[in-house]
Parts: C-alpha cells; sequence; structure tokens
C-alpha cells in the first residue's frame, strides 16, 4: 500500500495549484489525472485569461498550464501519475487507481489527505437528431482543434453565448472555420461583452431567445433549423431559420463532476447558483469529512482563475492540517481569501457569490491557531 | 446595459469611451472599448506612462488619463478582450490610422490592402496596412489608413490570402 500525505484528483487548474501550494509546505503530494498530460482543460484555452496582472491575467491558458507542470516538475515532493483515474474511496482511507491506457493496472494508495478537483462535465441538450456525427460538446471540439490539431468541421452552429460558446466560436475561427452563427437561449448574452464584441467584429451573429430545434441529416449533420424561444422557452412558429452546417457545438453550461465525493457520502447540496449538486465545505475548502478537501469547478462552476486560488486555499489548508505549515500560513491565507473575494466582486459573478455562501456551512477555522 | 441583446456596443455605450474631439484632434489617442464590470487589469499594468490609471478594484472599468496618452499603443496587445484600439483621426487630411488587435491567419503585409470591417463585421471600406507589430504574446497589432469619417466604424480586419502570381 502507497502511503502518501496528500493525493489530489484531478490536475487542472485547481488541482495544479493544490500540488503546488501543498508541496510548498512540505506535504508529499501525488497528483492523479485521467488525461494524456496535466492541465485539464487549460491546454486548451488558447485565449488569454482574465484577472489580476499580478496572477495570470493576460497569459494564455495554455502558457499557465506550461509554467505549472514546469513547476510541478521541479518540485521533488510532487509524483504526477497521469492517465489514471480514482475509482474508489473507502471508509478506511484507502483510493482505488486504474492506471494505463486500458485501465489495467490497480494501484491502492492510502493518504492522509484528498483534494478533489476533479472538475465538471458538460451538459447535454435535448434535440431532434443530436446523437449524430457533427454533434460535438465545445470541450471535445477544443481537444480536437487546440491538443490535437484536427478541424472538427468547416460549417458550425455554435449553442451557447456564455464564455465558452464565444471563446470556442473565436477559436473554431481562428482555425478558418466557418460558424455561421451563435444562438443562445436566454435574452441576453451570457460571457463577457467583449468576447461577444470579439465575435460580432468577425461577422458572427449572435441570436438571442432562439435556440436549436433540429438537426438534419441522415447520417451525419447536414444542417439545423433554429427557432426563436419564448420566456416560457416554447418555440415561436414562424421564426425558424435553417442553416447548412456540417458540425453543431454545444456549450450548454457544465455540471460539478462529484461521483468520488458522494462516494466519500460528503454532505452534498443542490445548489442552482453553483450549477449542480456541490460539496458543502468550510472556508478553507474542507468538506464535511475531515480528510477530503475541494477546489475548483466540482465546488461548483465558475471561472479557472478563481479555481486556482480555491486549489491554493485546499492546498494550503490541507497541509496545515497535517501540521505542515506554510511560514507564511496566516498572511497567504489571507491573501487568497482576498484574491476570491475581489475576483468574484463584479455583477458576473453575483450568484456565484450566492451560491458559495450557500455552499460553506462553517467559517473554517486558522489551524495556526486552532491546534 | 445594451450590449448584452446583440454584442456590438450602441453609440451611448460609445459616447463613454471616445475621447473629446479636441484630444482627438491633437493626434494619437487610446479608445478602450471596454464597458462591462470584469476582474481583470492588464491594461494598466501595460501602460508606461500611467494614461490607464492604475485600478482600485480589480473589476473596475479602465479610466484614461488623455493628457497622459502618447498613442504608443502597448496596451492593445495586453488586452484579454481585444477591446482596445489606438486612433488618430488627424493622420492626414482624409484620412485616419487605426491601430487594432489581430490574432488571425494570414497575418497581413505592409502595403496590402484589407477589407475594413465594422463592429459588426461588415465590409465597410478597402484599407491600407501601414504596419505590422508581431508580438511575443500573439496578439499582433496591424496599423491601416482608413477613410477619415470611418475612423470611429471601423475596428477589424479581413485578410484574403494574396495569390502568388
Amino acid at each position: 500500500m502507497k502511503e502518501v500525505d496528500i493525493v489530489i484528483v484531478g490536475g487542472g487548474p485547481a488541482g495544479l495549484a493544490a500540488a503546488l501550494t501543498a508541496a510548498s509546505c512540505s506535504a508529499s503530494v501525488l497528483l492523479v489525472d485521467d488525461g494524456l498530460q496535466l492541465g485539464g482543460q487549460l491546454i486548451k484555452q488558447t485565449h488569454k485569461f482574465f484577472g489580476s496582472s499580478q496572477q495570470f491575467a493576460g497569459i494564455r491558458g495554455i502558457e499557465i498550464a506550461r509554467n505549472f507542470i514546469h513547476e510541478i516538475k521541479k518540485s521533488s515532493n510532487i509524483e504526477v501519475l497521469t492517465q489514471a483515474t480514482v475509482t474508489g474511496y473507502y471508509e478506511d482511507g484507502v483510493l482505488t487507481i486504474l492506471e494505463g491506457f486500458n485501465g489495467n493496472k490497480l494501484i491502492k494508495v492510502k493518504p492522509k489527505r484528498m483534494i478533489v478537483a476533479t472538475g465538471a462535465s458538460e451538459n447535454m441538450l435535448p434535440f431532434i437528431n443530436n446523437d449524430l456525427p457533427g454533434v460535438y460538446g465545445a470541450g471535445a471540439v477544443q481537444t480536437l482543434m487546440n491538443v490535437y490539431g484536427v478541424v472538427p468541421g468547416k460549417e458550425v452552429l455554435m449553442v451557447g453565448a456564455g464564455n465558452i460558446g464565444l471563446i470556442v466560436a473565436y477559436q473554431l475561427m481562428q482555425a478558418n472555420i466557418q460558424v455561421k452563427a451563435i444562438v443562445e437561449a436566454m435574452p441576453c448574452i451570457g460571457g463577457y461583452w467583449v468576447h461577444a464584441s470579439k465575435i460580432r467584429r468577425l461577422g458572427v451573429p449572435i441570436y438571442t431567445s432562439c435556440t436549436l430545434k433540429e438537426v438534419k441529416g441522415d447520417e451525419k449533420v447536414e444542417g439545423v433549423t433554429i427557432s426563436n424561444i419564448d420566456k416560457g422557452f416554447n418555440f415561436i412558429p414562424q421564426t425558424e431559420k435553417e442553416f447548412n452546417v456540417d458540425t453543431v457545438c454545444l456549450a450548454v453550461g457544465l455540471s460539478p463532476l462529484a461521483e468520488l465525493l458522494w462516494q466519500a457520502d460528503c454532505q452534498m447540496a443542490y445548489i442552482p447558483e453553483l450549477c449542480g449538486y456541490v460539496p458543502q465545505r468550510d472556508e478553507n475548502m474542507k468538506t464535511s469529512n475531515d480528510m477530503i478537501y475541494i477546489a475548483g469547478d466540482v465546488a461548483g462552476i465558475e471561472e479557472a482563475s478563481s479555481a486556482m486560488v480555491e486549489g491554493q486555499v485546499a492546498g494550503l489548508n490541507a497541509a496545515a492540517s497535517l501540521n505542515l505549515y506554510h511560514k507564511e500560513y496566516s498572511q497567504i491565507k489571507q491573501k487568497f481569501k482576498r484574491q476570491l473575494a475581489q475576483l468574484r466582486n463584479n455583477s458576473m459573478c453575483e450568484a456565484i457569490t450566492k451560491g458559495v455562501q450557500k455552499a460553506t456551512i462553517k467559517k473554517g477555522g486558522d489551524y495556526v491557531y486552532s491546534r | 446595459m445594451s450590449i448584452p441583446g446583440s454584442g456590438i456596443p450602441t453609440k451611448d455605450d460609445l459616447k463613454k469611451v471616445i475621447p473629446p474631439s479636441k484630444v482627438l484632434g491633437q493626434g494619437p489617442v487610446v479608445i478602450v472599448e471596454c464597458f462591462q464590470n470584469i476582474p481583470c487589469d492588464p491594461c494598466a499594468a501595460s501602460c508606461p506612462s500611467g494614461a490607464i490609471q492604475p485600478f482600485e478594484d480589480i473589476n473596475d472599468l479602465p479610466a484614461v488619463d488623455y493628457a497622459k496618452c502618447t498613442g504608443c499603443g502597448l496596451c492593445i496587445a495586453s488586452c484579454p478582450g481585444l477591446a482596445i484600439f489606438v486612433v488618430d483621426v488627424n493622420y492626414s487630411n482624409t484620412e485616419a490610422l487605426i491601430k487594432l488587435p489581430y490574432e488571425l491567419l494570414p497575418i497581413p503585409q505592409k502595403g496590402q490592402v484589407v477589407s475594413g470591417l465594422d463592429r459588426a463585421g461588415q465590409k465597410v471600406a478597402d484599407v491600407k496596412v501601414m504596419k505590422v507589430l508581431k508580438n511575443k504574446n500573439k496578439t499582433n497589432v496591424v496599423s491601416i489608413l482608413v477613410p477619415k469619417d470611418l475612423a470611429m466604424v471601423i475596428r477589424n480586419i479581413r485578410v484574403e490570402e494574396i495569390v502568388n502570381g
């Protein structure tokens, strides 16, 4: 049985930040990711990030991942397992991990603490022919294009004008793929306005209060019908438009990927502002199980910039709970708290702030003083 | 709050960010088409002359002290939202110079004539590329010469592949 101070499940922005912070407190860390390489969604993000210029703003996600991975390789406290899926958490605190391309190697680990940073999964949308080849999630389109250099098609309808829909539409245009239109069921654009303006300047229309009604085609996507919808999300007759496209890209939201936390019997709550069932936590990102911490989208759907700070909070406090203190524990903890508050201090994040308040059940003591 | 419907800033939105005509007449100046409070501040950090004021809160909208702006355009490539432009309305008697961010291929060449697009991506004029600044962060800054009356209209370009011949 392998023993380690902290296992971190998920090597995206939250997990990477958690690993580096925990390692900086001298904790031994095992970072487990199911991907071929670390980085999670960061390795697909070719756009420059928002946030504070003191943190990662202005840097492309792909570069942020590169910097993180470089630091992690340098750290002697961090062991990395890629192509490895954490499949179970048992009552005696043992984790099972399936490693390898076929998942045919079983590893058992007993960590003192676990940080779950598993991220989110993409939502699906019901419409006629939604199972035809050519219907993709936005994450899949990004993986194909930005990781493997494969274009998904020639002409695309984007469904969803949140940040992901707007950003992926822009990335498709950069890859010289025509985006015929973006449809958004809500009456207004959900993503950052600058992203929307950027895509409009490329001549891509955005139709709000409008959604995908039907995909046409026998064996693959050959066209789409879109329709305006009323406030009750019912199709409005005679408002249909048709486009010839070979690809439909769905960017209709994310749901926290919390199976491991359900299995570990953490207290969960349905919080719409955080996009689904999320674990209740204290301000240190500790769940109802003293062994288990969380960070990133699994704790509630948000931006990568706040996921990274949450990862730092979880890494810092999971280590501190093992008597492994960062030399500036109290100051750095306050700094992270301040950064999170700043990132959420805008009207776009009103719902998130409310959701985080609902999900935070305890203040979360300071480990230094609670000893 | 007009952008959410269309993604295109309205005249009222633009009024808030287009400098007074006196300032515009004095040479190249920055126009920050950023209308939403989001956590983002690289523009202020990039400004070498302190014209884009330091942010008190990271969610502030950029505020420009036009007296300090030299029109250098360093902020253009720093903006994650590609929302910053520099405009010199008095470049010549008939033409204005616009510096804009560009992240598509092919990268235009100096002297090339490309399509000048408005904020909806519609072509409104042929424009001439005066300079292409290739940046390390891969947001290139392209300077274009446009008819003076389109100085506040053109905000993008479309570059056709140059066919050998």
